[in-house]
């Protein structure tokens, strides 16, 4: 496969082609199955916190020392100089893009990332802009996808939790999208999807349906992904009354199919009770570890030209 | 009133823009700072169309609108005409269209977007979907109705 990835900007989902997508998936199990200590040697990485995010920032430098590679940075913009002396984000990048390979970033503002790979020299990865785009999670959770069922097409997926202010949940169904999947989306009326990403997928041409309740449609499912509503948004006894109706527990999964995986992104609260971690169908603990492999994938695609 | 018609008189040379769904007139005036300028201009408001409702109408002498500025336009009014005149007569006439993209004019919605704190200037895309129209901001990726604009309302 040609690596049209090479020395390019991963900003937002959006932005990759369904090739580029399955390019990346390719190479995160080929790196799972071999690893490639050599792929990075000599390369160093600027890993930029502008906002903390342990999970991203430990899971993203793995990746950089898997493959050989280092990595400079810092994990919280209000302790270094940058956000303290006013400078802008534009002058930041043009400074630490001429000491690194590729430029890694998380910051709180959306839009962040698309700015700095404007100002930017090297190519720049997204590790999360504000509630925008956090393309690094979209691509581990579809290498999970695909790990687990062997195929990104055609599938059938629900999406349970907060499907209007989660932003893994919107990118990865705009990512499956491509791929023929069918889509359910379970939610109470408050946190239903965005009406422009149903007209999105409505004009995509992309199959997609509500429902209330959990266990009728799960005997049909090959993923069940599962989000974290957050509890400040409703009212103590509205939450108790919602969380009863939206948590995944062992003895719902009585007639799932064989190759059936419950995926989360994590942390969970109480949103999948801890009976399920048992159960063959909890994928959620590989799929965090598949985020090293995913930003594995994605690094060594942008910085060499061949693929693995 | 005594006549039917409310009266605009001609001009000898300038653009008239007619077919401005009514109640936007004054909205066009202010985003292009038309009354910034010393030439004349002339406004019509709720004129009756003669399919019925009405209409806004701006008549400005000696001012010609760019092609960017026409696209511009159609944020406000979608079926708005351009008559470019010239010694009284319409040489030109054409309706406005919505451009792909616009630039520079608008500041986004989103007050998280990094725009706001960058030397950058914005960029919309302009999505058709059925009757509505959205801008979509090339950095945040939100897409708004432009009623969110505060320049465009
Ligand atoms: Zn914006």
């Amino acid at each position: 496969m040609k690596n049209t990835l090479y020395n390019k900007d991963i900003i937002s989902i959006a932005d990759l082609s369904r090739e580029e997508l399955e390019l990346i998936v390719a190479q995160a199990q080929s790196i799972k199955k071999t690893p490639r200590p050599d792929l990075l040697k000599g390369k160093i990485i600027a890993s930029c916190f502008f906002e903390a995010s342990t999970r991203t920032r430990l899971s993203f430098e793995t990746a950089v020392q898997r493959l050989g590679g280092t990595h400079i940075g810092f994990d919280s913009g209000g302790n270094t100089s940058l956000g303290k002396k006013g400078e802008t984000l534009a002058d930041s990048v043009k400074v630490i893009n001429s000491y690194a390979d590729a430029f890694f970033m998380r910051h709180p503002k959306e839009g962040s990332a698309r700015l700095a790979s404007e100002f930017a020299n090297v190519p720049v990865i997204n590790g999360g802009d504000g509630a925008n785009q956090h393309p690094t999670q979209t691509l581990l959770d579809l290498f999970s996808i695909y790990e687990t069922q062997g195929s990104l097409e055609g599938l059938k997926i629900a999406f349970v939790g907060d499907l209007k202010y989660g932003r893994t949940v919107h990118s990865l169904a705009q990512a499956l999208a491509l791929f023929d999947c069918e889509f359910y989306f379970v939610a109470p009326p408050e946190l239903t999807m965005p009406e422009y990403l149903c007209d999105e997928l409505r004009q995509a041409g992309v199959k997609f349906s509500f429902h209330d309740d959990l266990e009728a449609i799960l005997p049909a499912l090959d993923i069940l992904y599962v989000t974290r509503v957050q509890k400040e948004r409703f009212d103590p006894t509205e939450y108790q009354h919602m969380q009863s109706k939206y948590v995944l527990t062992a003895d719902l999964l009585h007639s799932v199919k064989d190759t059936f995986k419950v995926l989360h992104p994590l942390p969970r609260v109480d949103e999948i009770t801890i009976d399920v971690d048992a159960t063959p169908y909890a994928y959620y603990f590989e799929q965090a570890e598949n985020g090293v492999y995913a930003r594995q994938a994605l690094l060594s695609l942008v910085l060499s030209e061949e693929s693995v | 009133m005594t006549g039917r018609k409310l009266k605009v008189e001609a001009i000898a040379s300038g653009t008239v823009i007619d077919h401005i769904p009514a109640g936007m007139g004054i909205r066009i005036l202010n985003f292009f700072e038309l009354t910034k300028q010393q030439d004349r201009i002339t406004v019509g408001l709720n004129l009756k169309k003669s399919t019925g409702g009405k209409k806004d109408l701006i008549k400005v002498e000696n001012t010609k609108f760019t092609k960017e500025q026409a696209q511009q336009l159609a944020l406000f009014a979608q079926d708005a005409t351009i008559n470019v005149i010239e010694d009284y007569k319409v040489v030109e006439k054409f309706k406005v269209t919505l451009p792909e993209a616009i630039e520079e004019v608008l500041s986004c919605p989103n007050t998280n977007c990094i725009t706001h704190d960058e030397p950058v200037s914005s960029t919309f895309y302009i999505k058709e979907q059925q009757d509505k129209v959205a801008l979509k901001c090339h950095y945040c990726e939100k897409s708004f109705h432009q009623s969110f604009f505060k320049e465009l309302v």
